[in-house]
């Protein structure tokens, strides 16, 4: 049994014109300790999806269970069993970190020393303990993040969902969070993870299902997604115009298979699997050949990629077209 | 982050709680709010005051009751409605404290937790009541310094003080209605007093109804806010002259009753099956 599963999902918003369709029969598993990435732009129904699983939403056809549990069916068994952190930090701002803990301790039904006590070990363990007597309207968007993941794992739930938890971090607290993240992946629970990073779903999930309009457009591990939109490429603008022939005929001779041209922009796009030691072969060649260079470097697939190559569209396109009301939000 | 974490805790049953432990654990949540942001509570305290002030020193004298202009009289009659209209405009605490909730995300994360789906709505309510049992203090003791008294006794006037508090009751649920029914704390401020004014001033808070068109007499003699000023006059022996000889203005106490009953029963099972349905930020 599968500890996360999904089959024909679909929910649709509004009325009459402005009628969206937010779920078009989406599917997905997650077997009992795995990490599967969600991954698609905004407006694609990952939130949705999640939303359905965790019991906030009813689908308007379609099964959704945690655990062998039917969501709609026995949401309160549901709760129970899960734990969610959304892309807000839904923590109470007014309240001190150690607060919000006892809080949502006492509320997962812990008596008050055993949610305090809880609250101690989870505040220690999100490096949390100095800032746990502050308010958290002080705290930074990192730590507030941490707080609010902290408060979904208070109950040890066995199926974690995290709905975009990085998203607007800076670098450095993207990492700590992943870290996190990966900690309690090692611990045994279940999560589903929705992202539009490409790389976030590389990082954490062991399968990445791409959605679009919807619905599950491909499935696999990042290797299996990566292999589709054609792996690294060695990216170069040539200096001189007239050169652009010559770098041509050179990066075809090493590419993986075929070297795109914009004449216009001097850009060449070819292919590659060597990483930086076939980057550095590709400077070195086109240096003995004499051919100038104004921009050289390895591009590793994208969101973008991904969605190029599996639906003919770049991500930003398609929030154009989807969203275009999303201004007044 | 270190490796070596410390998840010791055994893990623990959830969902043994009771509707009344979840509510009691959101009431002092909002409770704990209160004096971490002051300048809310000043002014939900200053109003009321201000009200008092106001209406006792510009209208006293101005507005007659019955054939005398005497001011004190009118402050004597004015106060059970300052104090109602105070209590009323508690919806906007409700509406205010829930629509904000649910743009920040809690109350999504409230709804994922494994309590009692009346918790949430109820514990806003007991809290925002203890808040209002407050402000009443601070008014009352206002009140009593521009001459008004009550002159009934202690128990009456306690019933009336009780009466004020279980409208206010009332009242917070359908602020909580309305909190979870708009899209924003700032729709929510607004829809959630609007509507009051009208409530308030066609009745028999602030005017004695005698000269007033027929229509508006009628409208103000059944408005539920006229029972309870004038159930609250009758109770502290306030001068309440009677608009006529109907129902509402013979038998106030348990017409006031009778509304403020009506009201929860409609609007507490309405805010917590908006609150089940919440479509969240």
């Amino acid at each position: 049994m599968a500890a996360i599963e999904a089959h024909g999902l679909t929910k649709t918003f509004g009325k009459g014109k402005k009628q969206v369709r937010a779920l078009d029969g989406l599917d997905l598993e997650v077997p009992d300790g795995g990490v599967l990435g969600l991954l698609g732009p905004n407006g694609a129904g990952k939130t949705t999806t999640v939303r359905i699983l965790a019991t906030l939403l009813t689908p308007d056809e379609g099964e959704a269970r945690v655990l062998g549990h039917d969501a709609v069916a026995e949401p309160a068994v549901v709760r129970g069993l899960i734990g969610l952190s959304g892309q807000f930090s839904a923590i109470d701002e007014n309240l001190t970190g150690r607060e919000n803990l006892w809080m949502f301790g006492r509320l997962y039904g812990l008596d008050s020393t055993s949610a305090k006590a809880r609250g101690v070990e989870l505040l220690e363990m999100f490096e949390l303990t100095d800032a746990a007597d502050r308010v958290c309207k002080t705290y930074s968007g990192g730590m507030k993040r941490r707080l609010d993941l902290a408060g979904s794992l208070i109950a040890h739930p066995k199926v974690l969902f995290l709905d975009e938890p990085t998203t607007g971090l800076d670098p450095k607290a993207r990492l700590d969070l992943w870290d996190i993240i990966r900690d309690r992946v090692e611990s045994g629970v279940t999560v589903l993870l929705t992202t539009q990073y490409l790389e976030e779903a590389d990082v954490l999930a062991d399968s990445i299902a791409v959605i679009d309009h919807g619905r599950v457009i491909a499935e696999g591990s990042s290797d299996d997604l990566k292999s589709q939109v054609g792996g690294e490429r060695i990216e170069l603008v040539v200096h001189d115009p007239t050169q652009v022939t010559a770098a041509h005929e050179l990066l075809t001779r090493s590419a993986e298979g075929e070297v795109e041209v914009d004449a216009h922009a001097r850009k060449l796009t070819a292919p590659s699997r060597g990483g930086s030691s076939a980057l550095v072969q590709v400077i070195r060649e086109l240096d003995l050949a004499g051919v100038a260079i104004d921009d050289i470097g390895l591009r590793r697939p994208t969101l973008d990629d991904v969605f190029m190559s599996l639906t003919g569209h770049t991500v930003i396109e398609e929030q154009q077209v989807s969203e275009p009301a999303g201004r007044a939000s | 982050m270190t490796a070596t974490h410390h998840d010791t805790t055994a893990p623990t049953t959830v969902g043994n709680n009771n509707a009344f432990v979840d509510a009691m654990v959101i009431s002092w949540r909002n409770l704990k709010r209160i004096p971490r942001v002051p300048d809310q509570a000043m002014w939900g305290t200053v109003q009321p005051i201000m009200f008092v002030l106001l209406f006792a020193y510009v209208f006293g004298g101005a507005i007659p009751i019955g054939d005398s202009d005497d001011p004190m009289l009118y402050r004597e009659f004015l106060m059970a409605g300052i104090f109602t209209q105070t209590m009323a405009f508690a919806v906007a605490s409700a509406s205010v404290g829930l629509a904000d909730d649910m743009q920040k995300g809690l109350i999504d994360r409230f709804r994922s937790l494994p309590i009692a789906r009346s918790a949430v709505i109820a514990g806003r309510v007991v809290g925002d009541l203890v808040f209002n049992a407050f402000i009443m203090l601070v008014m009352v003791l206002c009140a009593l310094l521009v001459g008004w008294r009550w002159h009934n006794g202690v128990l009456n006037g306690l019933a009336a003080f009780g009466l004020l508090l279980l409208f206010a009751f009332a009242m917070l649920w359908i602020g909580a209605w309305i909190g979870m029914s708009v899209r924003s704390a700032e729709v929510a401020a607004s829809a959630g007093l609007i509507w009051l004014f009208p409530v308030t001033f066609l009745s028999t808070a602030f005017v004695p109804m005698n000269n007033q068109p027929d229509w508006i007499k009628t409208v103000a003699e059944w408005n539920p806010f006229s029972s309870v000023v004038g159930a609250c006059r009758e109770l502290f022996g306030n001068p309440n002259p009677f608009v006529s000889d109907n129902l509402p203005s013979q038998h106030p106490v348990l017409l006031a009753l009778i509304y403020v009953v009506l009201i929860i029963a409609i609007f507490a099972p309405l805010a917590v099956r908006k609150y089940m349905h919440a479509a969240g930020g």
